[in-house]
């Protein structure tokens, strides 16, 4: 176990409206973190400020001893990573899709390859690296969104609701990959989640997000 | 009707025939439009995913609406134009380049770029933020995430780019102004058919317009086509 992310007094509004309010936390790599709460908690967003899609109003984000809450090293954004609810499929192949993050680092092809035909088989989609993206069903699609994840092999890994648009029988999948994933990879899950049996069965730390901070 | 039955007989007969002259003449339009297509689509794609992917782009609506304007512009001012820039007396006179090929490539590609540029900017502004973002979480620097969005559209951008191509290979306006019609050196299929109309031989006019229908033709497919790959796409962006 070593420290990997400690967010202090994380603070952000949208149009005067409060949605974080000081949330504190400290994540630590192999272990895995739910996030619960209502609608509108602030889930999403304050998984959006560690991965450094936003800046937080106040607060800070410390990875690796290093502020990245404003003003961040590439190299340092590169080892954290999320997947969005809407996955945000690229219109090529399943391969391609997969390997993005992979030609993004300029990694070799044969890597590559490697690489995409180890996180297919996880997710299982092995047999479907050579369709088109854009015709797999949500539960396959999910599944390339983390194997798309699962290839750049992040030091901080957030889930914003990996569950919510699949059906059950995706949703069992879905929660086996994670499971199976927090063995290989030695990162911290952080997966935000409505389902309390989920949060139970796969994190194990539950955080509830109320009134803009972890209670 | 006699006269048209005969001019498409005589027509099949030039096509079939690969006429010389008839060849020069599409050979020279191809070579004229498609040059100009390049020189707009290099210049065009570009300035509209400039438009669209910088933040704080000075100008934005006002520059869209100019683009706008000139996707409509009428040929023959734009002949005009040239034609008074590139004259002897004008300020590029200099060049020499009045009644050449390279002045109606010039005057193609005024046509072409606000047509490509502003229909790129519409592909590219119709690409779901989540590709960015998607983008981004996997480590895109913010130069890779515009060109993942680039790339998301490229459909679009290239059923621009054959629209623009469509409106060249028809336009005669600019063309006949600052080429002349010179036989060999810068008559192409339109003003030919314009010559040819002129003098009453209708049947090199009919073959020069079945060629300019048949390049239309591949046009339209080639839209259409990739009009039902950026569809095919577009559903399922959000997912």
């Amino acid at each position: 176990m070593g420290l990997t992310l400690n967010v202090s007094g994380l603070k952000k509004s949208y149009a005067g409206t409060v949605v974080l309010d000081g949330c504190s936390y400290r994540f630590e790599s192999g272990s895995v973190y739910a996030i619960m709460g209502p609608n509108g908690a602030g889930k999403s967003t304050f998984l959006r400020l560690c991965a450094l899609l936003e800046r937080p109003d106040e607060g800070k984000i410390d990875f690796l001893d290093e502020d990245v809450s404003l003003e961040h090293d590439l190299s340092l954004r590169r080892c954290i990573t999320l997947l969005l609810p809407a996955v945000g499929v690229f219109n090529t192949s399943v391969y391609e899709n997969i390997a993005y993050g992979l030609k993004l680092r300029k990694v070799n092809k044969a890597e590559t390859e490697e690489t995409v035909l180890n996180a297919a088989e996880i997710v299982g989609l092995k047999d479907k690296l050579r369709r088109r993206a854009v015709t797999l069903s949500s539960g396959e699609t999910q599944r390339m969104g983390l194997a798309r994840a699962l290839v750049i092999s992040p030091s901080v890994l957030f889930l914003d609701e990996p569950t919510a648009a699949v059906d059950a029988g995706s949703s069992i999948a879905i929660e086996e990959i994670i499971q199976n994933i927090t063995h290989t990879l030695n990162a911290a899950i952080i997966l935000s989640t409505h389902d309390r049996e989920l949060a139970d069965r796969a994190a194990d730390v539950i955080l509830t997000l109320r009134n803009g901070r972890f209670s | 009707m006699d006269l048209i039955i005969e001019g498409i007989r005589k027509a099949s007969l030039l096509i079939y025939t690969l006429d010389a002259e008839l060849m020069g003449i599409v050979l020279l339009s191809l070579k004229v439009s498609l040059t100009a297509l390049s020189v707009g689509a290099i210049l065009g794609v570009p300035a509209g995913a400039l438009i669209c992917l910088k933040n704080r782009f000075p100008l934005r609506h006002f520059v869209l609406n100019i683009l706008n304007t000139a996707m409509g512009l009428p040929p023959v001012v734009v002949g005009l134009f040239l034609y008074l820039m590139l004259s002897r007396r004008g300020p590029l006179g200099f060049m020499g380049i009045l009644y050449t090929a390279p002045a109606m490539i010039i005057a193609q590609s005024i046509l072409a770029f606000p047509i490509v540029a502003s229909l790129s900017y519409a592909a590219i502004g119709s690409v779901p933020p989540i590709i960015r973002q998607a983008a981004l979480t996997l480590g895109a620097t913010s130069y890779q995430s515009a060109m993942a969005i680039v790339k998301e559209a490229r459909y679009g951008i290239i059923s621009g780019v054959m629209a623009a191509f469509g409106r060249l290979s028809a336009e005669v306006g600019a063309v006949l102004i600052v080429g002349g019609n010179i036989a060999g050196r810068t008559r192409v299929i339109t003003s030919a058919i314009v010559l040819e109309t002129d003098k009453g031989d209708f049947s090199q006019a009919i073959a020069l317009g079945i060629v300019l229908l048949g390049i239309s033709f591949c046009v339209n497919i080639a839209l259409y086509f990739f009009s039902r790959r950026g569809n095919a796409a577009g559903y399922r962006y959000w997912v």
